[in-house]
């Protein structure tokens, strides 16, 4: 089959890039735009840390074909900030020690702000219900779990500030 | 140094590398590309013993993409042990299987592509004639006459020292059952456990343009890896150089020494960076787990709870190589005893070989098997004596300037400290003679 041009918006940025067919958005991120932030634990789509946000709904990039993000708004973890400031959860994430070996962080990070958009003061069932399809191996999720509510904490400040 | 000057100690310290995890900006060894980069993947074998009689590459060779193969007469010294560096030997692991295949998943020939997908391709495509071998998978059926032997040596068993398995012996068991009231005996037993790190361990390996290769990964142990990476390619230390230190989830899964080696030597023959990474599939099934261990406890415990005699006989399950397992099975030998005072003390701890994937380190390998049967053990003395569990082991704890049965002398001690700390943080009331013990001077308060 030959390769055709996808285009999509990546981070806010509109992408034009020549692939194969059924390529995985994974693929297309890592390999042909230098995007690695979206990591690959397994390839199968068990363990989210290839999550990405396509328009705002977290996607395990690694199962998603680009034909089906072809004029969509993808989202990874390198558009989080735009100002060069952290976002609020990646203050969060860093500042509670919600990271240790780092590998599933940017997969974890994706779910709370997908979370946090749709439900900006979640209870913890609720964070437990996003972080579900997110595997961590070093931290035993508590501190994952503090840290999500702590940003949910800080964006509401920021809200009310504004 | 008072208190007042420390300027950690007690603080929140962020982590260096936070910042880059938080923001993805931290590079994971399978994030590094190279132009003119190759893949590397592993024909594996798919039953746990085996003669091979054929490996057929003609099928592979024209997969579209595919570079070359290597396979065990491409490896300068292709018998290794990763513990070679403190004196454990004989060599007895296969960088790439020779005339057998003893566990599924192991390596048999490497095949190098143009592309990730051309390698796993060709790899598949790879014609394997195998005659499969009796096998054994359970640590004292492999012990017994007749089971199917897995090692050139003809036994299926690590040597120490002259010896079957590592032995330790202090003072006269028998005669500490003869003063005992009771014998307690029991089996416990652990199984393998799978790291199941996030990152899949894997490598680059790049040749420069001075001749060196250096080789990027994400091993826990690069200098391990550096050494036994030039024993096997046979080239001088300084011929390679590790470049590593960012480990996406490790445990001691990723100590052993088993992507470099090949994909330097690829690197070598084809003069090409070569990228190994494991599949989520080869983490589960190939890379080292937790060794499982069965243990046997005999005990002589007087009326009043005092153990007097102690009596173990433990089997590590090595999986078909050693890996590790040589080592942790002298720590576990060390520690099984338990931080007790044991007048008589006899231990015989057996490295053994079976048909399955090795076993290896993970997080106080050979220790944390001991310690889940040994603590399981003393509440089972507690309740033979009609003990309070706490109070057996206040009792038999050790001091300062005790001898332990592996001929050393206890210092520092602090097990009755952290038992009276611990009692405290659960809420826990002992009574008063059990709280105004001290670990100190060897005597009791």
């Amino acid at each position: 089959m030959s390769v055709r041009i996808v285009n999509f918006t990546l981070n806010g940025r509109n992408i034009d890039v020549m692939v194969k067919p059924l390529t995985t958005l994974q693929k297309l991120l890592r390999e042909h735009l230098n995007y690695t932030a979206t990591k690959t634990g397994c390839k199968q789509g068990s363990c989210g840390s290839c999550t990405v946000l396509v328009n705002g709904e977290p996607m395990v990039s690694c199962l998603l074909p680009v034909e089906d993000i072809v004029g969509k708004n993808v989202l990874t973890l390198e558009g989080l900030s735009d100002n060069g400031d952290l976002h609020p959860i990646q203050e969060s994430f860093f500042e509670l020690f919600a990271v240790q070996c780092g590998y599933c962080t940017p997969g974890m990070i994706m779910v709370s702000k997908a979370l946090l958009d749709h439900n900006p003061d979640p209870n913890r069932d609720e964070i437990l219900d996003a972080l579900t399809g997110n595997y961590c191996r070093c931290t035993g999720y508590e501190p994952i779990i503090r840290a999500v509510e702590e940003s949910a904490r800080r964006l509401n400040l920021a809200g009310e500030g504004v | 140094m008072s208190e007042r000057t420390l300027n950690v100690v007690g603080k929140s310290v962020p982590r260096r590398d936070g910042m880059g995890h938080v923001t993805g900006k931290t590079v994971f060894v399978n994030d590094i590309r190279f132009p003119d980069m190759l893949y590397l993947k592993m024909v594996r074998s798919s039953v746990p013993h085996a003669k091979i009689l054929n490996v057929d590459f003609s099928a592979a060779e024209k997969v579209p993409g595919y570079v070359r193969a290597l396979t065990h007469e491409d490896v300068p010294k292709n018998i290794y042990t990763i513990l070679t560096l403190i004196g454990v030997g004989p060599d007895e692991e296969y960088v790439l299987a020779e005339d057998k295949v003893r566990y599924i998943g192991e390596p048999i020939a490497a095949v190098l592509a143009e592309t990730e997908e051309a390698a796993m391709e060709a790899a598949a495509q790879v014609r394997l004639e195998l005659e499969e071998l009796p096998a054994v998978f359970d640590v004292e059926e492999a012990l017994k006459p007749g089971a199917p032997i897995l090692k050139e040596w003809g036994t299926n068993y690590f040597v120490y020292e002259g010896h079957h398995c590592r032995r330790v012996r202090f003072g006269d068991v028998e005669q500490g059952f003869n003063e005992a009231d009771f014998i307690v005996e029991d089996r416990y037993q652990t199984s393998p456990i799978e790291h199941a790190p996030s990152e899949t361990t894997g490598c680059i390996a790049k040749p420069e343009a001075d001749g060196r290769i250096t080789i990027f990964s994400n091993t826990q142990a690069l200098f391990f890896t550096l050494d036994n990476a030039a024993i096997i390619l046979q080239v001088p230390f300084q011929k390679l150089h590790l470049v590593g230190g960012t480990v996406g989830g490790g445990f001691g899964g990723k100590v052993d020494v088993i992507v470099e080696p090949i994909s330097a030597l690829a690197a070598m023959k084809t003069n090409r960076p070569v990228k190994y990474v494991f599949s989520r599939q080869e983490e589960m099934q190939a890379s080292s787990s937790r060794g499982a261990w069965r243990m046997y406890f005999k005990d002589g415990v007087t009326k009043d709870g005092r153990i007097v005699a102690r009596k173990i006989t433990t089997y590590a399950d090595a999986g078909a190589y050693n890996r590790h397992t040589p080592y942790a099975v002298t720590k576990h030998a060390a520690n099984i005893a338990g931080p007790y005072r044991i007048p008589n003390v006899w231990i015989d701890a057996h490295c053994v070989y079976t048909n399955k994937q090795p076993g290896s380190a993970m997080r106080g390998f050979g220790v944390t098997p001991a310690s889940f049967a040994l603590e399981m053990q003393m509440d089972k003395i507690a309740k033979v004596v009609g003990m309070d569990p706490w109070e057996i082991r206040f009792l038999n704890a050790y001091r300062d300037g005790d001898m332990k049965p592996h001929q050393k002398v206890v210092e520092d001690a602090t097990l009755i400290e952290v038992m009276q700390a611990a009692a405290q943080l659960v809420g826990h009331d002992l009574p008063e003679n059990l709280m105004q013990m001290k670990s100190g001077n060897g005597k009791e308060a």
